[in-house]
């Protein structure tokens, strides 16, 4: 009898599964730093309209891409959100899928705030002395040749930094964060330092990576400290020679705690990352499956709520939870984009 | 004791030393994993304590055409930063379900932004000075209040903090776990049961309950994985939904149950099936009528625990979607959903401070109901055991 039951249940789940493959309910997957600001337009969208509100899954930019590129069927998701430029390579694994018809939407800024304990007397430090203090091979001391980084103390790389141990908390090799410090810190420079590209240069094969050199200590200097960034916060609290690396919202959440760092004598304040002064910051962005819009009858409308003025606008409503707003003409431009629903191809891509 | 008794040990002293020292040894284990406990529990009521209230502002709402166009324009300019955006959200509906309102003017008691609770908390805020001059006038006039948080219990997950509550995921809690029972439920039974009275005890008999008790402790995760691979991408079951998650954690709980219902099958006496046997009754009398029912309590017991296991369970469900925001509750199990360890993991990972309390509170509120499962197994096994 049981078992009957058991047969029937499925059957009708089967059928049910057939007659939702029409839906009304967007799908939105990706990264978890747009997470917070995709959901908050979602809330607002089930809120303010008739329409189910979506349902946003917070499962990494990379994640993100794979699911959004799988198929280009129901089952999949019909926008995710990335806290980087979509690669070529996931371009490519999407049109192979019959992914074809993406669109690209710039939603803001978003800081990486290089924080420290309150209490401590305010620090200023640059890229290059970032880049010294955490990555795993740095230039010996005549700059000829790398060595394994022997840097224990801030005064150490610099005489005018503080004779501080140095201390990072950051976030693990699969957040988007950790991608984004490594790429605009690291790699920013270490391209265009000739003791690391040359060693490229003379081995292209067993020295890829020194073109282009982004690896991070694991001497227990750089700490991983877990995708949560509450944790890295508190941290911070108790162990005060620390530094902890996460996204600007936390450091405006947690003002009474923490206080950013300058680097290179830029605050993060949300005017200078809008403007981009501020070095350490990156665009955020969410992708539409273009071809879902006629069976999601609600896609269009979700899409436009997202990019008026009222939710990424100076005054919007993401602001509030962290978000750094584009200025305004290229907010014009990038809605204007959208709306036309301009495709995503290989040379949009390279284009800065 | 005198030395020239003949009952004397000269090692009865180090002996009765040694007994001591091993009592307090174990004794102190459990003082130290009490005090864990109690460290947990005392941290959670304390930060979650705060989130039984919340802060509602008294102004007056105009209704008109304009708020139904615009809902930041229900209440004074002055107040809208004090007030929580998603309760102002809401005044439009009311007003187009209750046209005599239109036109008039009221003074109301409306939700107040998570800033304004904070500060009435006593916790650390970001209250602009303009913002904050007004907050205090209306404190003066008793304008500002703490009221029972009927919301936490009443709404779903929210970005706003102080519209957030736990209801959709305690929905999605139960359709999840509904899946998960009504599948593992009889299947692990019936397994228990075969392997039990029907099979024969042979090589393959011994493998599979190598094999079962293997699959009871495996890494949870890898249960996810095998959910994502079959029912999502093999029978295309929508993802996030409750039938998913209910129907991956059945795979998870299936050999809890199996092990446990075969432990309460073995523990009734021989004697019992022999004497149905004498009386002339049929294996499956036998095994129907009265192992059946004498195993019973152990093995709800086992059922029982198996779905705390399975209540308290986040890994496997991060893979098949489950961790996601979904503030409606879901009506069907084919809805997107999520359940209680997801939502505290959501909260736990935001942003904006007020979260603190609700993940606290959540805790204490998933925590209330495993404590009462766990005692109603109990309860259960009290009640109907029957001693041999």
């Amino acid at each position: 009898m049981t078992l009957s039951k058991i047969t029937i249940a499925l059957l009708a789940a089967s059928a049910l599964t057939i007659s939702l493959s029409a839906r009304d309910q967007i799908k939105i997957v990706g990264s978890s730093t747009v997470y917070p600001f995709s959901s908050s337009v979602s809330e607002e969208f089930g809120a303010t309209t008739k329409h189910p509100t979506p349902v946003v899954e917070s499962t990494g930019t990379g994640g993100g891409m794979k699911l959004f590129c799988a198929s280009n069927d129901m089952t999949s998701p019909d926008i995710t959100n990335a806290s980087r430029r979509m690669k070529t390579d996931e371009l490519k694994l999407c049109e192979t899928n019959g992914v074809t018809d993406i669109t690209e939407a710039v939603i803001g800024f978003d800081g990486i705030a290089i924080a420290q304990a309150k209490a401590n007397a305010p620090f200023n430090v640059t890229k290059k002395q970032l880049l010294l203090a955490v990555a795993a091979e740095v230039p010996s001391a005549d700059g000829k040749t790398l060595v394994a980084n022997p840097y224990k103390k801030w005064s150490e790389i610099d005489a005018s930094l503080p004779d501080r141990e140095i201390t990072v908390y950051g976030p693990p090799k699969s957040s988007g964060t950790r991608d984004a410090f490594e790429e605009m810190v690291l790699k920013a420079l270490t391209e265009k330092m000739e003791v690391y590209t040359n060693l490229y240069k003379a081995d292209k094969e067993k020295n890829k990576a020194y073109k282009e050199y982004s690896t991070i200590r694991t001497d227990g200097v750089y700490v991983e400290a877990g995708e949560n960034d509450n944790l890295i916060v508190a941290k911070l609290d108790k162990n005060r020679a620390a530094f902890g690396v996460f996204g600007y919202s936390f450091l405006e959440e947690n003002a009474d705690k923490v206080q950013g760092s300058n680097v290179d004598g830029v605050a993060p304040t949300p005017d200078n990352i809008s403007s981009g002064k501020y070095p350490v910051s990156r665009s955020l962005f969410f992708y539409v499956k273009n071809a879902h819009a006629a069976e999601v009858k609600s896609l269009n409308e979700y899409v436009t709520l997202f990019m008026s003025e009222k939710m990424i606008g100076k005054k919007g409503i993401l602001g509030e939870i962290g978000l750094i707003p584009l200025p305004e003409a290229e907010r014009t431009a990038i809605r204007e984009s959208v709306a036309k629903k301009e495709k995503v191809t290989l040379e949009s891509l390279a284009k800065k | 004791m005198d030395k020239n008794s003949i009952f004397y040990d000269p090692s009865l002293k180090r002996r009765h030393f040694k007994s001591k020292l091993f009592k307090y040894f174990t004794l102190s284990s459990l003082v130290v994993s009490l005090l864990f406990l109690g460290i947990f529990l005392l941290d959670m009521v304390l930060k979650g304590s705060s989130a039984v209230q919340q802060t509602y502002i008294q102004v007056e709402v105009s209704y008109n055409q304009e708020s139904i166009d615009n809902y930041r324009s229900i209440v004074d300019k002055k107040y809208l930063n004090l007030l929580s955006r998603a309760a102002l959200r809401e005044v439009p509906e009311q007003m187009q379900a209750n046209p005599s309102l239109m036109n008039t003017k009221e003074v109301v008691w409306i939700l107040a932004d998570d800033q304004v609770d904070m500060y009435m908390k006593k916790y650390y805020y970001k209250i602009g000075e303009k913002d904050l001059s007004t907050l205090e006038e209306l404190q003066k006039n008793g304008m500002v209040d703490k009221k029972f948080n009927t919301i936490f219990f009443t709404h779903g997950d929210s970005k706003t903090p102080e519209y957030s509550g736990i209801l959709s995921a305690f929905i999605g809690t139960i359709l999840t776990l509904a899946v998960t029972m009504l599948v593992a439920f009889p299947i692990g039974v019936a397994t228990a049961v075969y392997l039990e009275e029907f099979s024969k005890q042979n090589w393959w008999s011994e493998f599979l309950e190598i094999n079962i008790n293997n699959l009871a402790a495996i890494p949870s995760i890898l249960f996810g994985l095998l959910g994502l691979a079959i029912y999502i991408n093999l029978f295309g079951l929508p993802r996030s939904s409750a039938l998913v998650g209910g129907l991956t954690l059945a795979l998870m709980t299936l050999p809890i149950i199996v092990v446990s219902s075969r432990a309460a099958l073995r523990s009734v006496p021989a004697s019992i099936r022999q004497a149905g046997y004498a009386l002339g009754l049929t294996k499956v009398q036998v095994v129907k009528d009265h192992v059946i029912p004498l195993a019973f309590p152990g093995i709800m017991t086992g059922n029982i625990i198996g779905l705390a296991h399975a209540m308290g369970e986040t890994a496997p469900l991060i893979i098949v979607g489950m961790i996601a925001f979904i503030p409606d509750s879901p009506s069907s199990v084919m809805e997107a959903a999520t359940v209680m360890p997801a939502q505290l993991f959501t909260w736990a990972g935001m942003p904006e401070r007020a979260y603190i309390e609700r993940t606290a509170a959540g805790i204490l509120v998933l925590l209330s109901v495993l404590i009462s499962l766990n005692s109603l197994a109990v309860y259960l096994r009290k009640k109907f055991e029957v001693k041999w």
